[in-house]
């Protein structure tokens, strides 16, 4: 059982997302819940049912994890309704993550779109913690307007950083925005990252990541340099009630973190 | 232990003695079909059947099974039941069906264990009953099975006429055996040879064959062709060979509430069920019914082996009795290794 210690409004509106900080209410169980970024939770609003969001908080902090949820459906809805205080359930961590271990002494690049920036910030703040163990970090992150980008304040900090590069993008222009205007695979173009040494990540939505994917290619990335996250209705979370499946894989599982390589071999209903 | 025999009019005296330790299932007659059902009258038992409509695998799968309870609002908490592990007896289980619990416990005790399944299979013996007279769409034969195996039962009976001969496979089964004692004698040699001829009979009547020699791999090379949406044209996804087989196992989890508390249940789900795996966004991964119909040949002859080493299908013939568009899963697998890539 946890509490919500802080909810965090990252945008509004009809899709409106918030972060939830949560905190186990038994300490004992905080201090030795441990993730690696990647890894999600099944999060339960009772009454209403549970959903399986990836934990968005980096595991370098332990007195808390969190979760950015989009508003959309029935259980989502409800979360929104939830003020500080409120009490829900969690368990997991389930799937697997990425290989933050394997990925030392690389090059990173982290593309997000929207709410699919989510799994990456778990990424992002793990590796901005042990910044040593890793080579450049970029970032390309958009939106569909300012209105919609995430993690605003969180952004603004990484910015300030010598050691990160951000490229933001909006997909139209507005008033006070000197950066990218454009779609994020075509602001990861003019970005335009080497592959050597490198491993890119993206998370987003399905369209967005084609075309990251597709541009990532042209740009020289093999296929297993590739990876990113995928998402499935989901009910039990440990494969076993029969629906997230890809092929014989299992999104609550085997993934979420799946390769490009791994990706393009299977056959099954994304 | 030995081989025993029980003799027909004793086999009352045999379920009234176990009775006092164990819940028994046993197969009743109910409108001229039958089902797995408790019962508390050994004259209830009717073994006059070649197979259950449906399967007993809702005494270990519970259609509707209460995971815990809850208390909403800022107080909330969750309570688990206890699991009561009653000793649990089913009989005259046919051997297809037995085969089914070996082929789901891989999943319900892979990784996390499913301690809802687990409590009641560990708690449960399977008195296997020999098919003397196969149905005519059984096919057990060619799924690694047979209408006397006895490979995933805790003692097998064989009808031969005015007894049962009783073969017993394994601990289990003789402690249960035990309780009976003085009601069993020694198979004579005409016995054991009535079995030998029964099970051989029995054998010989299984007409319907389906050949699964490297199935996984020719489904993987078939998953595009067209063939998939041409054998599921008739399927209308009604659901019923979910619901029929004794290897299906998917199931949805809700929350059921009142004003303070409520339940968070399982409850048996279908694939077939064109919102099985509807995102919240509107996306849906398997749109058409071709997209369903395939996935659930492949989950069975394709996914669950890749996974688990073992087809998820024990030829009881249930789905090609029950579908009411006749769609033939023999007839679907032997088309598709015919299919030219």
């Amino acid at each position: 059982m946890v509490t919500i210690e802080k909810i965090t409004e990252e945008n509004s509106g009809e899709r409106g997302i918030k972060t939830f900080r949560l905190r186990f209410n038994d300490k004992k169980i905080q201090n030795d819940f441990d993730f690696i970024p990647g890894q999600c939770v099944m999060v339960s609003h009772f009454g209403y049912g549970e959903c399986f969001f990836a934990i968005s908080s980096s595991p370098t902090k332990k007195d808390f994890l969190e979760v950015s949820v989009m508003k959309l459906g029935k259980v989502t809805s409800a979360l929104h309704e939830c003020e500080p205080g409120d009490v829900l359930g969690v368990r997991g961590p389930y799937g697997n993550h990425f290989d933050v271990s394997g990925w030392q002494g690389k090059n990173l690049i982290f593309i997000g779109g929207g709410i699919g920036q989510a799994p990456l910030r778990s990424l992002i703040n793990y590796v901005v913690d042990n910044r040593d163990n890793y080579k450049d970090l970029d970032i390309v992150y958009g939106a569909r307007s300012t209105g919609d980008l995430c993690f605003k304040s969180e952004f603004s900090d990484l910015e300030k950083r010598k050691d990160v590069n951000v490229h933001l993008s909006i997909d139209k222009e507005e008033e006070g925005w000197n950066k990218f205007v454009g779609f994020v695979p075509d602001n990861l173009l003019s970005v335009k990252p080497s592959p050597k040494n490198a491993i890119a990540v993206t998370c987003g939505p399905p369209i967005m990541i084609k075309f990251v994917i597709q541009n990532l290619l042209k740009l020289g990335f093999s296929e297993n340099q590739i990876f990113t996250t995928l998402e499935m209705r989901m009910k039990c979370g440990i494969g076993k009630c029969g629906r997230c499946n890809i092929g014989n894989l299992y999104v609550c599982k085997d993934g979420p973190v799946f390769s490009y390589d791994q990706l393009k071999n299977l056959k099954g209903e994304m | 232990m030995e081989d025993l025999i029980l003799p027909k009019n004793k086999l009352s005296d045999y379920i009234n003695k176990i009775k006092s330790d164990y819940t028994i299932f046993a197969p009743i007659k109910k409108d001229e079909l039958t089902y797995y059902s408790q019962i508390e009258n050994p004259s209830d038992i009717s073994l006059d059947f070649i197979n259950s409509k449906y399967p007993p695998k809702s005494i270990l799968f519970n259609q509707t099974e209460t995971l815990f309870k809850f208390k909403h609002g800022l107080k909330a908490e969750i309570s688990f039941k206890e699991f009561k592990n009653s000793k649990n007896v089913i009989f005259g289980i046919r051997p297809c069906d037995a085969k089914s619990f070996f082929i789901v416990d891989k999943l319900f005790k892979d990784d996390y264990v499913d301690p809802y399944y687990s409590s009641k299979r560990e708690n449960t013996v399977l008195i296997g009953l020999s098919c003397n007279l196969p149905g005519k769409n059984c096919f057990c034969t060619s799924m690694d099975g047979g209408p006397a195996n006895a490979e995933d039962v805790d003692i097998l009976f064989t009808d031969i006429g005015d007894k049962f001969y009783i073969e017993i496979k394994n601990i289990k089964g003789e402690n249960l055996i035990k309780i009976g004692e003085n009601l069993f004698n020694k198979p004579k040699d005409q016995d054991k040879n009535k079995l030998k001829q029964i099970k051989k009979k029995a054998e010989e009547t299984i007409s319907r064959k389906m050949n699964t020699t490297g199935i996984v791999d020719e489904l993987d090379n078939i998953f595009d062709n067209r063939f998939w949406k041409d054998i599921s044209m008739k399927c209308i996804g009604c659901g019923i060979c979910t619901y029929g087989c004794p290897t299906c196992h998917c199931f949805d989890i809700l929350d059921e509430t009142s004003l303070r508390e409520g339940a968070r249940v399982r409850v048996w789900d279908t694939c077939m069920n064109p919102e099985y795996t509807i995102h919240a966004s509107g996306h849906n991964p398997r749109p058409a019914r071709m997209n369903r119909t395939r996935n659930r040949v492949y989950h069975k002859f394709n996914y669950y082996p890749k996974n688990y080493n073992v087809i998820a299908c024990v030829g009881c013939g249930r789905c090609i009795n029950e579908c009411p568009v006749n769609i033939d899963i023999i007839d679907v697998i032997t088309k598709a290794r015919e299919v030219k890539t």
